[in-house]
């Protein structure tokens, strides 16, 4: 019981602790590369957070996330090149402009259930994506949107490497927050009670359909979000970003991590992005091994890294506990038998 | 009006390229309950493998597709072994996630064999022909042709021989198949063989008349998905139905409307219908 509350409140510094890593990595590093992968990092774990929220908790199969990511960070872009608005409304703007498209979105695609959704949503990536890149008079098409300006927040500008990074920093921290509260607040089970069956969750009174949308527009929300950040850092956009092919990399970042899981997110992303920089000059390769290992994970390791360690966590605390009631019934047997003997004698 | 006959014939040779990939998708999907998303990746396989016979091996057209089919019948079976069945009892979900992982490493696979650029498959029949005042080359008229023989085929296999009835039983009910005495695990290798063997096929036809590229799978499989769901998922004719619909439509619009949004005009019909009919048009049950 001792080592366990040890454990506990070892676990209650992981947060302070690695928060104060983050906050002193710029301090400590000087190397601008690394600064620059932790900062892309954080920028992906954010919208990968996002599509945890639907895919993870509630158990939709979004595969259009990677659209999201492009809408953010295009309206966020136009805005500040086009209208050239201030920094934080164009932030404000683009993520209400995402939240309000995938409303729209969800509206029509949560309806479908399943494979359906799944499919219907991919289409949906791939429409975001052949808009941005068709409509050229408004996104400057495949020439891409040039020139977007350094972030400012009244006097503050984040024109260094290192300001970026405390910024994204800044967001992720906030999102991770939020989610925190939303996963282990009453809506949060909601959600998850869809996940583990709809007709129940029907049964229980819950109004699915209303839930789903809304884990869904949190999810486009910090997708947009991302996306935004992202157009602030790089300061350039081309209609890439809004790839399919990125929405399966935020898929892969999350199963690595743990599907479903508060940390997921951020081990996942981490941990592949430093592989895939350590693999830099295996390029061509690349896919080449992460299509297979994608495959082993969800035969193998389908919760992930942190689902993984979860679920042995819980599968020792039950055995713990079941042993601590084993030793007490068997330790109150003991004493009726000693204090029947006395009595005897 | 010459234009518009002229467009649908261009139309159905699209179309028919889209039916059979579909169809195999359909298959898989009524068998497996496996939203294949690597499907495309398997056509994209078939054309290279065409396009390789007959430029390392200087194989005739007919012979090299041949070899093609064959060739992918048997990967797609090794797929269903590895990947697949292994997978059957686990979420929906996971099944979905390594078919897009088998997915990036074909594509990733066939960039790292065969090069990143576009290249031209050769057919002998680019003579042009004249038919009821309508020109069209000997390919296209092959393609539509060679559709309907496999369509055709297909279908008699399926409802005049044994083999073919067990992939119909345990599409319509997995569990009355399985008492009647069904090997599901034979019907599920033999659909993902034939599936395959479908894809190769419509590659190698259609490979001709548009180039072999590694990533030329992603926009057919993406589209052979409307039809599915357009179509109703499971569902043969469907599939069929569905894939000269969107043949057409796309063919049209190119025509009467913005060619620069032919690409679109696919996943705006599914938008459409979905949101006035969320099951598909030809559902066979409420999903």
């Amino acid at each position: 019981m001792r080592k366990n509350r040890i454990s506990q409140r070892a676990s209650k510094l992981v947060l302070p602790a690695l928060l104060l890593i983050a906050a002193a990595i710029p301090v400590l590093i000087s190397n601008t590369y690394y600064l620059d992968v932790l900062a892309r990092v954080f920028i992906w774990t954010i919208a990968v957070s996002g599509m945890n929220v639907i895919v993870g908790y509630t158990g939709q199969l979004s595969l259009a996330h990677a659209g999201f990511f492009g809408i953010g960070a295009y309206t966020f872009g136009l805005l500040m090149v086009k209208a050239e608005m201030p920094f934080l409304p164009s932030l404000v703007v683009a993520m209400v402009a995402t939240g309000l498209i995938g409303a729209l979105v969800g509206f029509i695609s949560l309806r479908l259930k399943g494979h359906y959704f799944a499919i219907f949503s991919l289409c949906v990536g791939v429409i975001l994506l052949l808009l941005i890149e068709k409509w050229e008079s408004l996104t400057e098409g495949v020439r891409g949107l040039l020139g977007i300006p350094v972030p400012q927040i009244g006097s503050l500008v984040f024109s260094s490497l290192t300001s970026q990074y405390y910024l994204i920093l800044f967001f992720l921290v906030l999102t991770a927050l939020i989610n925190k509260r939303i996963v282990q607040s009453l809506v949060g089970r909601t959600f998850m009670s869809i996940r583990n069956s709809e007709e129940l969750a029907v049964a229980l009174g819950i109004n699915v359909m209303r839930n789903k949308i809304l884990a869904f527009v949190h999810s486009t929300v910090l997708a947009g979000l991302a996306g935004a950040l992202y157009a602030g850092y790089i300061r350039f956009l081309g209609p890439d970003i809004a790839h399919v092919e990125h929405t399966f990399d935020m898929l892969l970042y999350l199963l690595v991590g743990g599907i479903g899981t508060l940390w997921g997110p951020l081990v996942g992303t981490t941990l592949v992005t430093i592989l895939m920089q350590m693999l830099q000059s295996w390029q061509e390769y690349r896919m080449m091994i992460f299509g297979p290992v994608l495959v082993l994970l969800v035969m193998f390791l389908p919760y992930g890294i942190i689902g993984t360690c979860v679920r042995l966590k819980q599968r020792r605390q039950t055995e713990l506990e079941r042993r601590a009631e084993h030793t007490t019934a068997v330790s109150s047997v003991h004493e009726q038998r000693l204090s029947g003997g006395k009595a005897d004698a | 009006m010459e234009l518009f006959f002229q467009q649908m014939v261009n139309g159905l040779v699209v179309g028919s390229i889209y039916s059979l990939v579909a169809l195999g998708i359909t298959l898989i999907y009524g068998i497996m309950q496996l939203p294949n998303f690597a499907h495309g990746h398997l056509y994209m396989l078939g054309a290279y493998l065409t396009l390789s016979m007959m430029s390392l091996y200087g194989s005739a057209y007919w012979p090299a597709i041949l070899v093609s089919v064959a060739v992918m019948v048997v990967f797609g079976m090794l797929l269903e072994r590895l990947v697949f069945r292994p997978l059957h009892n686990a979420p929906h979900i996971n099944a979905m996630i390594a078919a897009v992982g088998v997915m990036l490493f074909l594509e990733s696979a066939a960039r790292k064999i065969w090069g990143a650029d576009y290249r031209r498959l050769e057919s002998p029949y680019e003579d042009v022909m004249n038919l009821f005042g309508l020109t069209i080359t000997q390919q296209r008229a092959i393609i539509i042709l060679a559709a309907i023989v496999l369509m055709v085929g297909l279908n008699l296999f399926l409802k005049r021989t044994v083999i073919g009835a067990t992939i119909e039983a345990m599409a319509q009910n997995r569990e009355g198949a399985f008492l009647v005495g069904i090997n599901a695990n034979k019907v599920s290798l033999l659909t993902f063989g034939i599936a395959s063997g479908l894809a190769a096929a419509a590659a190698s036809l259609a490979a001709p008349i548009n180039l072999v590229y590694p990533s030329m799978g992603a926009m057919v499989n993406l589209k052979a998905f409307v039809i599915i769901v357009l179509g109703g998922m499971g569902s043969i004719p469907g599939a069929v139905l569905g894939g000269y619909i969107l043949g057409l439509a796309e063919s049209m619009s190119g025509t009467y409307l913005n060619s620069e949004y032919k690409d679109l005009i696919a996943f705006v019909i599914l938008v459409l219908i979905l949101t006035l009919k969320p099951t598909g048009l030809f559902a066979k049950e409420a999903q």
